[in-house]
């Protein structure tokens, strides 16, 4: 009888446990990436949409959105680019010095961003290492454009390939090495097998590195020098705005890179839950 | 040695080796060659100011102490998305990328929106004496919140491959739902556990964007190192911004390599047979 009582009371206390944790749980989630999320938002709209729609119809908001689109869309290709490459040759190959390669690829998701803005400082800056040959031939890279590019692609640029090299590791090279010995050539054997296989990983690699530069902070804005309308992209046009006590202005072009964060999680979730065979590598291994 | 079947060995490496050389071997070198520039005195200088110090501390102590909170709800938060079913669970999931996927800046400013004496918070918080905005309580929230995903997301796929049997085994062996997770469960975790720290470590101390909004940044108080070295670029003390980013540097590149030795150690342990 004491036995039963016994049980049955550890296993009430045992639901009361998981109920605890999952309550906790939401409401942790909830105050505390839902609340701040929502007050991005609610801070935005403040004073109503007419406030709103005013504080984005500005020129140097349109030159920040311009500013924004352009980084990302000079970033994401070359990292592309970049990032097929090195996974083909770090998972078709071998060859000395691989691990090493990884761990540089690895590098710069753990540099401070200021630290990353601050290299490039250092080199093309007005005392940087090319600083004086640059200035004589006037070029500007520092506190123009061209900074701001080169920042973001140091920031951006283990996405793409951290997301291809464990899954072409996994898919193996049987399939190409077949379609070579059919006769393919090496071009159609990229375009017709193996990025037909990574396609997914690919796009999913694409989203991640192009929230990153259009969102980046800390390392632009070591490289940018703020100037209005010229070299602030939306997260420094925030900055600015929320520095100058113009909170519905900081907040309305928070609101849309919020938006375009929300985007990229939704984007990202959908392709984890349709194409998880495609993106996951234990299951390319099954394969 | 076996003929290569596929082709562009040489296009794709050297066109990979030529791209990190220049965007990140370059840099680093232009780093430490910057940093050799400030000589003994500005050494002395530097690391003798208690300014450098109240900010190394700030940075690293609230990273570490952040962290430490990640591990303790990042595994309470993993345990409830893993093992139980509840409405909402899928878009909680999805939501905890959140800090990944929010820029810096934004998070920063909402953050401090929300904690400032009149915000949704801190109008509840202030009256009993918990001022979060403009303190270093303030810079603490901002890590945590900037490195939650680490935690859960090195955790979720362990736990998830994790087998049942033994825990069962344990139960039916007499143990409590505690003792099967303090004994049986808790301790495979602890090196993916030591990950997700490091991890969120790394993050944390080097965060920038979203602390600088709410720490109010007063010096010997709530200055983090990062924003050391933004004001010393605005100087133009270059060698001096260098040496601290070496300090920064050095400090992220320890905790890659304990990680890596972590990995390594655990994937023998492994792989032992039992």
């Amino acid at each position: 009888m004491t036995a039963r009582r016994h049980e049955r009371r550890a296993g009430i206390l045992r639901r009361l446990g998981r109920v605890a944790i999952v309550v906790l749980s939401v409401l942790f989630l909830c105050l505390f990436l839902v609340v701040p999320l929502a007050s991005v938002f609610a801070e935005a709209f403040r004073l109503g949409a007419h406030a709103f729609v005013e504080s984005l119809d500005q020129p140097e908001a349109m030159a920040a959105i311009r500013l924004t689109l352009w980084v990302a869309a000079i970033t994401v290709p070359l990292n592309v680019v970049f990032g097929v490459a090195a996974a083909w040759a770090m998972t078709r190959f071998e060859f000395r010095g691989k691990a090493l390669l990884g761990a540089l690829i690895d590098l710069p998701l753990s540099v401070s961003p200021v630290v990353s803005g601050l290299l490039y400082v250092l080199m093309f800056g007005a005392q940087g290492w090319f600083g004086p040959w640059l200035s004589a031939h006037g070029i500007k890279i520092i506190f123009a454009v061209p900074g701001l590019v080169l920042a973001t692609i140091f920031i951006t640029l283990p996405f793409v390939a951290r997301e291809l090299i464990p899954l072409m590791q996994a898919q193996g090279s049987e399939e190409e090495e077949v379609a070579r010995s059919l006769g393919a050539s090496g071009l159609q054997t990229f375009f017709r097998v193996t990025l037909p296989n990574i396609r997914w990983a690919l796009l999913y690699g694409v989203l991640l590195c192009n929230a990153r530069a259009m969102g980046e902070f800390g390392a632009v804005s070591v490289v940018s020098g703020h100037i209005r309308g010229l070299t602030t992209t939306m997260p420094l046009e925030v900055e600015m705005r929320y520095n100058e006590y113009n909170y519905v202005g900081a907040f309305a072009i928070a609101s849309l890179l919020a938006l375009l964060a929300l985007l990229t999680l939704a984007v990202k979730s959908l392709l984890e839950w349709r194409y998880h065979n495609d993106l996951d590598v234990t299951a390319a291994r099954r394969r | 040695m076996r003929r290569r079947v596929l082709p562009g060995f040489g296009l794709s490496l050297g066109f990979a080796v030529a791209y990190l050389g220049l965007i990140v071997l370059l840099p680093l070198s232009a780093l430490a060659w910057k940093a050799s520039d400030i000589g003994a005195s500005g050494i002395l200088r530097l690391f003798s100011s208690p300014r450098t110090w109240a900010a190394l501390k700030l940075s690293f102590g609230g990273a570490f102490l952040a962290a430490c909170i990640n591990v303790v709800i990042g595994l309470m938060v993993t345990w409830a998305l893993v093992r139980y079913r509840f409405p909402g669970r899928r878009i909680l999931d999805a939501l905890i990328d959140l800090p990944f996927a929010l820029p810096t800046a934004v998070a920063g400013i909402a953050l401090t929106a929300i904690y400032a004496p009149n915000g949704w918070l801190g109008h509840w918080l202030v009256p009993l004496g918990i001022k979060v905005a403009y303190t270093p309580l303030g810079v603490l929230l901002a890590m945590v919140f900037v490195s939650f995903p680490f935690v859960v997301r090195t955790l979720q796929p362990v736990l998830q491959s994790l087998e049942r049997d033994v825990e069962d085994a344990a139960e039916s062996l007499g143990a409590t739902g505690t003792q099967t997770f303090l004994r049986v469960v808790l301790p495979t975790l602890v090196p993916t556990l030591l990950t997700g720290f490091a991890l969120a470590l790394a993050r944390a101390a080097g965060e920038y964007g979203s602390v600088i909004f709410i720490a109010g940044n007063i010096p010997l108080r709530s200055e983090i190192a990062p924003l050391l070295i933004v004001q010393r670029l605005e100087e133009f003390d270059y060698a001096t911004a260098a040496a601290l980013g070496v300090v920064m540097l050095a400090f992220s590149l320890t905790l890659l390599i304990l990680i890596s030795a972590v990995q390594r150690w655990t994937q023998r342990w492994a792989e032992q047979p039992a």
